[in-house]
């Protein structure tokens, strides 16, 4: 009883780390940014298939990848914001109005990137094997590489908070999170914050999307967009503009789904969307905001 | 998102384009008898993508709620067809599939259009995936196959139904526009606040025009599936049929009838040209288009031709 | 008769109580001003009356009938209307078609067709936007979007008829038509409950008058009482403050609230 319970825990831990990372990622985009990205999924979709390539053509493990995918999605995250959503900012007549047109934009750069992967790496699904081989965590028994996958994204969760608690372009992230005129009069260079944030918001979502490849998850093109929905889930679940709540969220999230999948594989985005009607009616705010 | 109105349409703007419409709609009818197959099909397919950009704007357009969820209701009437249309005549299966797809969108908008707009769009995106996966789930689980296979009907048949739903739609936008309900709508649009103090059940408008404008993406998606030999859920769900019709009602612009059927013809011709030339790339190029309306013309082609007369009219006034 | 009751209505946002035990009583026919100084709670009150917030606790009693908890549409087309604070027309539309969209789903009454029309007219008329009826909402000046709010609100067929700041952004001569409308709207059956800052309208047009300060109310009656009332004179002017004795109906010179 206790290893089945230990089981479904851990399982849904392995799920929910990944589901963390990417909630903040998202979570950044929207809270801070003001961004409704919904090409994240892509992004995710992106670092899955770059590991892959590495992995497959050039022998790079995942681990060492994300030592370029890191920088790199960053890098291109950084770009994006400046080209098209820092021109959308002036732009836009209001908030709201550049909340639609932000949106819109990132759907057709859902359209973009996904017709790009398509193109690139074509339709039939892809995977590869990494740390397959089984390890014993308190009687119960995992694949090595999602054990791996736990430690990373707690690492990295964990990381990306000490620096937003820490550093001073952290602290500018968060002021700009709460208040983007009166960040901006304080000295806050407001359109570089953004851009980071959106950076930073495209590396989470790569370094997930590596992460997730890494155990052994089915790779294909229009693999993003579900991911897309289980981060505005988990930020809606976390409370938007809460990155803690977010990266507490995406484990509950996890767990649920693991849950649900033991029981009836293939019915936990069901689940995930109920939790997302039930969660929006009841209480929008979110759950873990005070 | 809203366009800035041109000037309201005189009666003579007015006639002049109910006749153009009386005009294509003759052409459209005799068209079989003088055309190819292939421009049949291709002509069906245009219709298709208007009635799909013409529904989204009947929703989308007045209230500013910008829904994803075409594909949702595109789809749902694809399966509607291919469980139906070897037992059913054809229209009936039609309205059956618009039929689901209305109670469906009405199920969603009464649920979720309380709420703000951008929790309403990002629940309307996540209904695409959430419908695919469950008709999936369904068809691995219960019926054991993922795909089906479809007893096609013939062009002709297919064209005149398109042609049908396409009329269909224009005379309840146009009848919409013009009734207590449209006011409704369009008050709603401007201030949901002072239409619900004025006596408007807010979210009961938006609810059914929601689900109206589904009914009409249903129907036209249960008339394509007897085009297609085979369906999966990713084919008859597919994203771009969430994606085509916003570009199409944007690029044209959202003020008045006609312009998200100038946007659809454009797009779908574009389509067409672009498979035979990029069959891998055109996607990609449409996607690009978005972008580069989004960022410079927000407004549509209907804002654009605005802002040009404005400036002609304000060079004229300087001159004198 | 009153028409309109609350008891014990109570609104917290968070950790800010906008709202805090307030009682209020309109008689049918009068005219009520709603005073107090800015964050008072005065327009949390009139949402709480008109349906667009929910109150934490209380009851609101229109016409006898128990109306607390209703949708703003459903209290609108039992009679209640208001206008806001921030003049909420629509910009596209044509005056006439604010008020026939009033007239269209507020208090429901059998109407011919004909009837529905003269009485949009006889609206118009009232409020004196006739000569604009095609007029879009955004092409008017701020003293005829106000009279366009209120044809609309009047088009819903109310008995009562809450206007919040009305006199906002408008020149003297505004503020005499302004002053003018109000008592003709009530002539015309309507009871009012008002609020307002401009203090010569309050006391000119109001029957009797409630003070709010920090969502509480501090005070009840009629204009002059008001005016001598030390804790009121004290929340607007500072505790050492006093009313000027000899001049009990008129606020001391110079002093434009």
């Amino acid at each position: 009883m206790v290893v089945k319970f230990l089981d479904i825990a851990i399982g849904g831990l392995l799920t929910g780390g990944i589901y963390a990372l990417i909630a903040v990622g998202f979570g950044l985009q929207y809270g801070v940014a003001r961004v409704l990205n919904i090409a994240h999924g892509e992004f995710i979709m992106l670092g899955a298939y770059c590991t892959w390539t590495l992995f497959t053509s050039a022998g790079v493990t995942p681990l060492v990848s994300m030592l370029f995918c890191a920088p790199f999605f960053f890098a291109v995250g950084f770009v994006i914001h400046r080209i098209f959503y820092t021109p959308l900012r002036t732009a836009s007549e209001s908030a709201a109005a550049f909340e639609g047109n932000s949106m819109l934009a990132s759907f057709g750069l859902l359209f973009v990137v996904q017709n790009l992967a398509l193109i690139i790496w074509g339709s039939p699904v892809k995977g590869y094997t990494y740390l397959a081989f089984p390890i014993h965590v308190l009687g119960a028994v995992f694949s090595t590489n999602r054990i791996v996958t736990l430690i990373a994204s707690i690492i990295l969760g964990s990381a990306f908070y000490v620096f937003l608690v820490s550093t001073r372009t952290g602290k500018a992230i968060r002021a700009a999170a709460q208040d983007p005129v009166a960040a901006e009069l304080m000295g806050v260079r407001i359109n570089r914050v953004l851009a980071l944030c959106f950076g930073f918001g495209v590396m989470m979502a790569a370094l997930g999307g590596l992460l997730l490849s890494m155990t052994s998850v089915m790779l294909s093109p229009v693999m993003g967009m579900q991911y897309t929905l289980i981060a505005i889930i988990v930020v809606v679940l976390g409370g938007l503009g809460n990155i803690k709540g977010s990266f507490i969220g995406g484990f509950i999230l996890g767990l649920v789904g693991y849950v649900v999948s033991s029981l009836q594989p293939g019915l936990s985005m069901v689940a995930y969307y109920l939790i997302f009607l039930f969660l929006l009616l009841v209480r929008p705010t979110g759950l873990l905001t005070k | 998102m809203r366009n800035p109105v041109s000037m309201r349409k005189t009666p003579s703007r007015k006639r002049r384009s109910f006749i153009a419409l009386i005009v294509l709609l003759a052409l459209l009818a005799t068209v079989p008898g003088y055309v190819s197959s292939y421009t049949v099909i291709l002509i069906t397919n245009i219709l298709m993508y208007v009635v799909l950009a013409l529904s989204w704007s009947i929703f989308s357009g007045p209230t500013g709620y910008i829904s994803l969820a075409s594909a949702a209701f595109f789809g749902t009437g694809v399966y509607a067809s291919a469980l139906l249309s070897s037992d059913l005549p054809l229209p009936v299966v039609i309205v059956i599939g618009g039929i689901g797809s209305f109670v469906l969108a009405f199920f969603v908008g009464a649920l979720t259009l309380r709420l703000k707009g951008m929790y309403f769009t990002m629940f309307t995106f996540g209904l695409v995936e959430l419908v695919r996966n469950s008709v999936h789930w369904w068809e691995v689980n219960m019926t054991g196959t993922v795909g089906r296979l479809i007893i096609s009907a013939d062009n002709m048949t297919i064209f005149y139904c398109m042609v049908g739903i396409f009329v269909a739609v224009l005379v309840v936008s146009y009848l919409i526009k013009r009734s207590r309900f449209g006011l409704a709508l369009e008050s709603i649009g401007e201030s949901e606040e002072a239409a619900a103090h004025s006596g408007v059940n807010v979210t009961m408008v938006k609810s059914v025009t929601f689900a109206v404008s589904a009914f009409f993406m249903g129907a036209a998606g249960a008339t394509m599936c007897m085009r297609w030999t085979y369906i999966d859920p990713t084919t008859a769900f597919s994203i771009q049929y969430s994606f085509m019709p916003v570009l199409m009602a944007i690029f044209g612009g959202m003020g008045h009838l006609y312009a998200p059927i100038t946007g659809a013809t454009v797009f779908s011709i574009l389509e067409e040209l672009l498979t035979t030339k990029f069959p891998y790339y055109y996607m990609l190029i449409f996607g690009l288009i978005m972008l580069a309306v989004i960022l410079f013309m927000p407004h549509g082609l209907e804002g654009v031709i605005e802002k040009g007369r404005k400036k002609a009219m304000r060079r004229s006034a300087v001159g004198t | 008769m009153t028409i309109l009751e609350a008891k014990g209505l109570n609104k917290r946002f968070g950790g800010l109580v906008a709202t805090w035990g307030v009682d209020l009583d309109v008689q049918e026919g009068e005219i009520l001003g709603l005073i107090g100084p800015n964050g008072a709670g005065k327009t949390t009150l009139f949402n709480l009356l008109s349906g667009a917030l929910r109150v934490d606790s209380g009851v609101i009693r229109f016409k006898g009938q128990d109306i607390t908890g209703l949708k703003p549409h459903q209290i609108a087309r039992r009679g209640i209307a208001r206008t806001f604070q921030s003049v909420k027309i629509f910009s596209k539309i044509s005056v006439l078609d604010h008020v026939r969209l009033g007239c269209f789903f507020g208090k429901p009454e059998p109407r011919t067709g004909t009837g529905a029309d003269g009485a949009i007219d006889e609206i118009l008329e009232f409020v004196g936007l006739s000569s604009m009826r095609d007029t879009r909402g955004a092409d008017l000046i701020l003293a005829n979007q106000k009279r366009l709010e209120i044809a609309r609100a009047l088009g819903t067929r109310p008995e009562l008829l809450l206007l919040d700041e009305l006199m906002a952004g408008l020149n003297p001569s505004e503020v005499a038509e302004a002053m003018a409308l109000v008592k003709r709207i009530r002539d015309r059956g309507v009871t009012l409950l008002v609020i307002e800052h401009v203090m010569k309208a309050i006391m000119n047009i109001c029957d009797r008058i409630v003070v709010l300060h920090h969502g509480e109310k501090i005070a009840e009656g009629k204009p002059e009482e008001i005016a001598g009332n030390q804790k009121v004179i004290e929340v607007y002017f500072g505790e050492t403050a006093t009313a000027v004795p000899d001049q009990p109906g008129r606020l001391p010179p110079g002093r434009q609230v």
